[in-house]
């Protein structure tokens, strides 16, 4: 058996949605104290609706699939469905990850999350609506 | 798809006239050695002309000469077995921190039995200095262990004098892990002034099952599997003899090459070494330049900016199999322990990527390598934060714990021609 499931395989070969947003309405920036990983997410946001998300990840093979996978995910999403993404959700999207790499999923959700409290921070929203 | 094995250092793939040497052993020729009727003499005879073809490799007695089933028991024979074979004289031990894992983790478990261990640095380009292990040895030093060259950064220790200094200055055994240098380079035990050494058919284009220590006449040594009088009672247990007479033929034929496989396989290596960083920026080598140094078949780059897991699956993704001492690329997320002991920034140690040429390799192989590689560190770039910021910059970001760019790095433009 391959080491990484097809799933991440084509996120990692084929990535969606890399860039940045040159104007973005959120960034999220988080790094792996463990490994090194670091991921940047950038969101646009329109009626309370993600209309854009980019990355840009240095890593793994898994932390780059991780992050195409979130950015697939987020895309259409209000910023509360957004927040509710868990590591878990982008896993399981992803078919698996093998026990080690899952850490790389972590990565990713606190990304996008980051970039969303960015956001709310910037347009005086608060926390806990 | 084309499939280009560079990751060597690992495995090699069996030479036909191993295989062909071997198949008598696993077919007709079943006997088992110990026993004298003549299926059992066929075994014996080609037991020990395998222990002579290696012998002669190392120019060693075939006596001194025991058969295991790998490096990795070879190496835990060596150091557990002499040991515990001079635990009377002393019970301290001084190992490189650059050790393969079987020598490292048997040196733990002697820690947990009550021996101390010296653990001595490497440089920024792998090599283990004279003056460390002059300050490390003690009066009951009983055992010393270094590597002949590192299969990471190819570094070729200098031995000769690290065994010398040994014997000058205690009555310590000393041992070397020769599985990189067995086949690739010359290697004679009287020269290196060696009292063990350990090497494996595996890496030497034989088959997987057979490895030897060699162990000097008159050094003693406890045996670490219990059973039968195999081995001269040193390495009980059948001998696998498909794979020993294998083993024996690889020497035989290695001793017979090894000059001009090694001459060829330097030409590919240094290709390699001097062009890549014409179309890659921001790359340096890992471990001594290129020269006779470094392990004929070693290329040990770090990228910096990129990932080396992301770096080798998207070669593999091309037909290229390469290695990296990433953190990723390790099963437990930590930078190996060699470029760690090396002091290599971690950031820069992330984009690790490990080429290991073999007597098979053609040029073929590494103009398309170098065709291919810089396309994949672009694609990667492309997508990294830390070579955006770098770019916007002139700042390197920190990643991770014990970022430092300031590390004395090999920089090959500079020091191209030696």
């Amino acid at each position: 058996m391959p080491f990484y499931s097809e799933k991440v395989m084509d996120h990692f070969a084929n990535p969606r949605n890399v860039g940045e947003i040159k104007d973005a309405d959120g960034v999220g920036e988080v790094g792996n104290p463990v490994c090194g990983d670091m991921m940047t997410f950038y969101i646009k946001v329109k009626d309370n609706v993600l209309d854009d998300v980019k990355f840009k990840t240095f890593g793994c093979g898994a932390a780059i699939a991780v992050s195409s996978m979130v950015a697939e995910m987020a895309k259409g999403k209000t910023l509360d469905e957004a927040l509710a993404i868990t590591n878990a959700d982008v896993a399981n999207e992803l078919g698996g990850l093998p026990p080690n790499k899952m850490h790389c999923s972590n990565l990713g959700a606190d990304a996008l999350h980051k970039a969303v409290e960015n956001y709310k921070s910037k347009m005086g929203i608060s926390k806990n609506i | 798809m084309k499939q280009i094995y560079l990751d060597n250092q690992s495995n090699t793939k069996i030479d036909e006239k191993v295989l062909k040497a071997m198949m008598p052993y696993l077919t007709e020729n079943y006997g088992n050695p110990q026993s004298i009727y003549s299926l059992g003499s066929i075994s014996k005879d080609a037991l020990e002309e395998a222990r002579s073809g290696v012998a002669a490799l190392i120019g060693a007695n075939s006596q001194e000469i025991i058969f295991t089933s790998c490096a990795t028991e070879s190496n835990n024979l060596a150091i557990k077995g002499i040991a515990h074979a001079y635990a009377d004289k002393g019970k301290h031990i001084i190992v490189s921190a650059i050790e393969h894992f079987s020598i490292l983790n048997s040196v733990k478990r002697l820690e947990k039995e009550g021996f101390s261990v010296t653990y001595l640095p490497a440089d920024a380009k792998g090599v283990v200095a004279e003056e460390e292990l002059q300050k490390a040895l003690r009066p009951d030093t009983i055992l010393v262990s270094i590597q002949h060259a590192n299969p990471e950064v190819g570094t070729i220790q200098n031995i000769q004098k690290l065994a010398a200094l040994t014997k000058k200055g205690s009555e310590a055994v000393f041992h070397t892990d020769a599985v990189c240098t067995c086949g690739a380079i010359a290697v004679n035990v009287e020269d290196l002034g060696v009292d063990t050494l350990t090497l494996s058919a595996s890496v030497m284009y034989g088959p997987k099952g057979a490895a030897a220590l060699y162990l000097k006449k008159g050094v003693k040594i406890a045996p670490q599997i219990d059973g039968g009088v195999q081995e001269n009672s040193k390495r009980a247990g059948t001998e696998n003899i498909p794979a020993i007479a294998g083993f024996g033929e690889a020497c035989k034929i290695a001793k017979a090459e090894l000059l001009a496989n090694a001459e060829r396989m330097k030409f590919l290596r240094d290709k390699l070494i001097f062009e890549l960083p014409k179309s890659i920026e921001h790359i340096y080598l890992n471990g001594v330049p290129q020269g006779k140094n470094r392990l004929p078949g070693n290329v040990n780059f770090s990228i910096e900016f990129v990932e080396g897991e992301a770096l080798f699956l998207l070669l593999d993704a091309k037909g290229i199999m390469a290695a990296s001492g990433s953190a990723c690329a390790n099963k437990n997320l930590k930078i190996s322990h060699v470029l760690s002991a090396m002091n290599v920034d971690v950031a820069v140690g992330q984009g690790s990527i490990l080429f290991t040429l073999s007597k098979y390799t053609t040029e073929q192989e590494i103009d398309y390598v170098l065709e291919t590689f810089p396309g994949i560190v672009r694609r990667l770039r492309e997508m990294s934060p830390l070579y955006a910021h770098f770019l916007k910059t002139g700042q390197r970001m920190k990643a991770g714990p014990g970022t430092d760019y300031e590390h004395d790095h090999c920089n090959i433009t500079e020091e191209s021609e030696e």
